[in-house]
């Protein structure tokens, strides 16, 4: 049993940055952005967040520089793609590449250091309950953060009508635009918003994952993030299905390898990969059946003055 | 904006030209290539330690330049070959996958010589050296087998080559000294490097059992988890006690200087030939970082055992080796496994319950 409790613990810490990163870039998609730039607005909002909360010691001081940093750089991405029109698919790739060579520079002070990672969350009562009670109110803030956020985009986007503007931007934005909606403006928002949760997915990491910064520690997790949107066909409630299958099948794998399952580690460690994209192109297919994708995902539009 | 980006292009370009161009004609220059960032405070870390000794050494004689996070494969190629024509006389390039690389350019330039770390293709022009880190293993093993008190081990593995499978035998063999019951739980995290899942793989060691934990992989997330959890971890690559205060039995350092500063030495003088090395512990290429957090007994026998192996008094792969299907390993180093077997290993030892993955 309480390796069960154990088993789940770790799951959820490992989808945690996954969903968090997902669920901004599932907002940007939607408004039919396509920023490629994840992985390195998440390791320089690693490399801030460390900062952060190394000088301060505040673990949420720490957040809100990994947040911060994030939206900065995915400010040079919206001005970039929006201002100038620039393509959006060159333009995310390279600001990885910015993003991973700015993290090191950043984090060159304090490589090597640590902190105290972030407490682990103890509620009267509810945390002591047996079984549930550690992973229901045990773990980091973040944990219950990044599912709160998800519920609230659902809502944004499918319950308010700033939601359906957004929506309607990301499917047609020269309809949008012939409607009077402010499209750059929107888009703008949204990259914003993808970049402040990007920072923030990476900060998650030195802050409670592995309290220490060294560069190129996200090790593809942006990517990943980027993938689920994909596969959870820019639905939140099917991202977070596919960001904790992800996390739950890379932690069984490692379980299994130390069981002695006797499959080999290498199809192990592609598992985690195989099993999220196949569960979630069978709900898409059986839910909807065809493509979900933003209409206008990934096109650049210039307003006619 | 097109414009500004030529001419951004073009002050770099010639910044850059200009910093190759510049140094004195007599000046020996030294290139390195590293696989990851000099400050992953693992492999990399320790290469570029090296050649900071190497500035102190040699001071304005020799001009050094590296290269970081340059990925195996075709990439690596056209980064050697840039080092090349920047002017580098000796070149070190740091991570196996250079291997073949590194040996393309080094055909292509028959004047420049080249230092291939743990490879094993050389050539008129290329040496290759490495560190025989699995008399480090032993040590750990030895320790391991005294403070674990579940008897079981933990091992994450990077991948499965020669290199961490000799490693994860000779920890073993060490354990079975004092232990001859000693379990090993191995997980491998197919990465050398990635924080989160290495963390991954030391917590679902330790929740299965394991309490001391050793890697072959290179950051210090596994000794941060180990000492969240109060349980033992050794070290990988360089000294991480700061992870692990309380935590890190000792760390296999590699300690490359010596060997840089021998061979620049050796390129100065002209005397520079095409050799291949293999240092452990008695040519100081592996160090042992103190050791800490056991009592007093356990390392005094540590202690021991590394001076018996400086001896050569005691050999982890001396024969005979059993391996798991209990049979015998062919000895073909008279009293031990020699140095090809060692290299090539791609069997487990008896005592490992485990299969190596893909055989």
């Amino acid at each position: 049993m309480e390796l069960i409790e154990a088993i789940i613990l770790a799951v959820l810490a490992a989808s945690t940055p996954l969903l968090l990163a997902a669920t901004g870039e599932l907002v940007t998609e939607r408004a039919g952005v396509l920023n490629l730039g994840v992985e390195g607005m998440m390791i320089v909002g690693a490399a801030c967040g460390f900062g952060g909360a190394w000088l301060t010691g505040s673990i949420i001081i720490g957040a809100l520089c990994g947040i911060v940093a994030g939206t900065l750089l995915s400010l040079v991405f919206a001005l970039m793609t929006l201002g100038l029109a620039v393509n959006q698919v060159a333009t995310g790739l390279a600001l990885t590449i910015l993003g991973i060579g700015l993290s090191g520079l950043i984090g060159a002070g304090f490589v090597g250091e640590r902190i105290t990672p972030a407490p682990h969350l103890h509620l009267p009562v509810l945390t002591d309950i047996p079984l549930v009670g550690r992973i229901l109110f045990g773990e980091d803030a973040f944990v219950y953060l990044s599912l709160a956020l998800v519920v609230a985009v659902w809502l944004f986007l499918y319950r308010t009508r700033a939601g359906l503007v957004l929506r309607a931007v990301g499917d047609n934005h020269v309809s949008a635009h012939a409607l009077g909606y402010p499209v750059l403006k929107i888009r703008m928002f949204a990259v914003m918003f993808g970049g402040a949760c990007a920072g923030l997915a990476g900060a998650y990491l030195p802050l409670a994952y592995t309290p220490f910064f060294i560069p190129g520690m996200t090790a593809g997790r942006g990517w990943i993030a980027l993938a689920l949107v994909v596969f959870a066909s820019w639905r939140p409630g099917r991202l977070v299905v596919g960001a904790y299958l992800f996390g739950a099948v890379t932690i069984l794998q490692l379980h299994a390898q130390g069981w002695g399952v006797g499959i080999p580690s290498q199809f192990m460690s592609a598992l985690p990969y195989l099993a999220t994209v196949i569960v979630l192109v069978l709900i898409s297919r059986a839910r909807t059946g065809g493509s979900t994708a933003p209409a206008a995902l990934g096109t650049v539009f210039v307003p006619d003055r | 904006m097109r414009k500004i980006l030529i001419a951004a292009t073009a002050v770099m370009l010639t910044a850059g030209a200009s910093m190759f161009g510049a140094s004195a004609a007599e000046k020996l220059k030294v290139g390195f290539i590293y696989l990851g960032p000099v400050g992953d405070f693992g492999w990399t870390y320790q290469h570029d330690l090296a050649r900071q000794a190497l500035v102190k050494e040699f001071g304005d004689k020799i001009e050094t330049t590296y290269l970081e996070n340059v990925s195996e494969g075709p990439d690596a190629e056209r980064s050697i070959e840039q080092l090349v024509r920047a002017g580098n006389k000796l070149i070190f390039t740091t991570s196996f996958g250079y291997m073949d690389p590194t040996l393309k350019v080094a055909k292509k330039y028959p004047n420049v010589h080249f230092e291939h770390a743990t490879g094993f293709k050389r050539d008129k022009n290329m040496s290759i050296y490495n560190g025989r880190f699995y008399e480090g293993r032993y040590i750990q093993g030895v320790i391991a087998g005294k403070m674990s008190k579940s008897g079981v081990l933990g091992y994450i593995g990077s991948f499965p080559i020669p290199e961490v499978v000799m490693g994860i035998n000779a920890t073993i063999l060490g354990a079975q000294t004092v232990n001859p019951n000693i379990k090993v739980k191995i997980i491998w995290a197919n990465t050398w490097f990635d924080p989160g899942k290495e963390a991954d793989a030391a917590k679902a060691l330790l929740d299965q059992g394991a309490d001391v934990i050793m890697q072959h992989t290179d950051s210090p997330a596994a000794m941060q988890i180990a000492s969240e959890r109060g349980k033992l971890a050794f070290g990988q690559d360089s000294e991480m006690i700061k992870f692990g205060p309380n935590t890190q039995l000792t760390s296999i350092m590699d300690n490359w200087a010596p060997y840089y500063i021998d061979r620049v030495k050796a390129e100065l003088d002209g005397k520079w030939t095409s050799e291949d090395t293999w240092g452990g512990l008695k040519s100081k290429m592996v160090v042992m970082a103190p050791y800490t957090n056991m009592p007093d007994d356990v390392k005094k026998l540590a202690m021991d055992t590394e001076a018996a192996i400086i001896d050569g008094k005691l050999l982890p792969f001396k024969c005979p080796v059993v391996g798991q299907d209990g049979k015998e390993v062919e000895c073909k180093g008279g009293t031990h496994l020699d140095d090809g077997q060692v290299l090539g290993m791609n069997f487990y030892v008896k005592g490992i319950d485990d299969k190596i993955p893909g055989k």
